[in-house]
């Protein structure tokens, strides 16, 4: 299993992590992230990605 | 004998991913990367943002992670990569060093354009681009300081709200009639100008810094209208170079950034690609075949990284002999540019090339508060910007990745 955690004080909302690892991050009703905090080990690459691109530098990952 | 390490020259973001990439793309093979400044890669965004704004450590905070599978990568630290041999397949360091590449990739990224005027001052006069730049900077932005900022773009307008946060007194000069005019259109650019007045700053659109005054510390500068502004401090912030000066004398393309073909590689004044030279990130000047403006560059935060996956998608299997990777070549390459930028409050983001429309409309909201903003050229979606309203953007956006393909097959 991999842990992911996104640091919600560094979190701007933009949804960036939502396009590259959708089964992990989402959006909710209100734009306010919401995600998946275990998941398998072949959403290791979407995360890297998401991981990646996210302008905040606010996920990291843990296995 | 040893088969030569793929180089990478520019140790930042577009050399990071392009390594890490290599070994997504299952390269074993040895990785060197090579850049001039002290520091391994960090996060330059925030050097114009928080971490300007912060007397407390944030600075040394900037460093990238490292994942594991980048763990026996050389880094040669301090170390300006100063000419380059393609036909010998080598990269001359400054102090004369010749190292050998299997594959080249250039991530030299683009440094600070410099104001060329006369005036005498020499001390006061500011650049961002390093951590080294914002320490700088960041010593004098204190209160009661009077900054001018040359340059009404992402970087002036960013450092003009973190310098106003300080209690500097900020004056920013910019050409165009709105700052950021380029990227965001008369409109958003407009009201954008409304939000930093409210917290204080103060513009001289239109017009354009003459002279910079002071013997050798600044006292002020002339304007192209007239004016003389009175100042402690110039930020300086008025576009960019790409660093290619060092690869620029073999038969390359670098009269606007590195030209590269759709698979990264660098291509010769022909047009055909070096067949194992590759260039990602800033300065990189990649095809965009479905807007038809030929070849640019896009000084945005995610083309790095989707650059540097490309490129490291047709090295693997081309080092590894596999002759997949001219296939790999050949699919099309459309990556969406996303960029992003925080002023006060407010947090802008934007998809899309909305630097090439000719035309922006407001889609939802209202440009004061939240507001959604569409831009068109020849009446097809190019680029959306938001403030707020996140969820209707990402809508936006999965019209605009659609679009490529369309124009794609239509052609
Ligand atoms: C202050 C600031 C704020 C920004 N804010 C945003 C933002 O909010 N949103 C956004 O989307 N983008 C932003 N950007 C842009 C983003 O940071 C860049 O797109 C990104 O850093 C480009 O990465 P790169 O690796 O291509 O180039 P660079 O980060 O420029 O890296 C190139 C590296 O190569 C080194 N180098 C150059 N020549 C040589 C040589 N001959 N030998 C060895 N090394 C060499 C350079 O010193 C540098 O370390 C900002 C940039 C700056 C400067
Ligand atoms: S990409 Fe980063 S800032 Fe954006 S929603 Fe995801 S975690 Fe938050």
């Amino acid at each position: 299993m991999i842990n992911v955690k996104v640091d919600m004080s560094q979190c701007q909302h933009y949804g960036q992590c939502v396009l590259e690892a959708p089964s992990v991050f989402e959006l909710n009703a209100k734009d306010r992230l919401e995600y998946v905090a275990q998941v398998a080990d072949d959403e290791r690459e979407a995360i890297e990605d998401a991981i990646d691109i996210c302008p905040m530098q606010a996920i990291s990952m843990v296995q | 004998m040893a088969t030569p390490p793929v180089i990478i020259v520019g140790a930042s973001l577009g050399g990071l991913r392009t390594a890490e990439s290599l070994r997504r793309f299952g390269y074993e093979g040895p990785i060197t990367v090579i850049g001039d400044e002290p520091h391994l890669p960090y996060q330059r965004p925030p050097l114009s943002k928080a971490a300007l704004n912060d007397a407390e450590g944030s600075l040394e905070n900037l460093a990238f992670a490292h994942r594991p599978a980048i763990s026996d990568v050389t880094w040669i630290t301090g170390t300006r990569v100063v000419s380059a041999d393609l036909d010998a397949s080598t990269v001359t360091d400054h102090q004369g060093e010749i190292r050998e590449f299997s594959a080249l990739v250039v991530a030299t990224g683009v440094r600070p354009r410099r104001l060329h005027v006369p005036g005498g001052a020499t001390v006061g006069r500011y650049a961002l681009r390093t951590i080294d730049d914002a320490r700088a900077l960041r010593d004098v932005l204190t209160p009661g300081t009077r900054v001018v900022i040359a340059g009404a773009g992402f970087i002036g307008c960013e450092v003009a709200a973190t310098a106003i946060g300080l209690g500097c007194d900020v004056h920013v000069v910019g050409t165009t009639s709105v700052p950021m005019q380029a990227a965001l259109g008369h409109d958003l650019g407009a009201a954008m100008q409304a939000r930093h007045e409210d917290h204080g700053v103060a513009f001289s659109m239109g017009t354009r810094i003459t002279a910079a005054l002071g013997h050798p510390y600044l006292t002020h500068v002339d304007r192209a209208d007239g004016r003389t502004l009175a100042c402690d401090v110039l930020v300086e912030a008025v576009g960019s170079s790409p660093n290619v000066e060092w690869i620029s004398s073999n038969d390359v393309d670098a009269t606007r950034g590195l030209r590269t073909d759709s698979a990264m590689r660098v291509v010769r004044g022909d047009g055909s690609p070096h067949p194992h030279v590759f260039a990602v990130g800033d300065v990189a000047s990649y095809p965009h075949p479905h807007h038809g403006i030929g070849a640019a560059s896009v000084e945005h935060w995610n083309i790095p990284t989707e650059t540097a996956k490309r490129a490291a998608s047709v090295i693997a299997p081309m080092l590894a002999d596999d002759p997949s990777h001219l296939d790999v070549a050949a699919t099309p390459f459309t990556p969406l540019p996303s960029f992003w930028t925080d002023q006060y409050d407010t947090h802008l983001l934007a998809y899309g090339m909305t630097r090439i429309a000719d035309r922006s409309t407001l889609l939802a909201g209202d440009l004061a508060g939240e507001c959604l903003v569409g831009y068109y050229r020849d009446s097809r979606l190019v680029g959306v910007c938001g403030i707020g309203m996140t969820g209707q953007m990402l809508t936006y956006r999965k019209e605009l990745m659609a679009q490529p393909l369309a124009a794609g097959t239509a052609a």
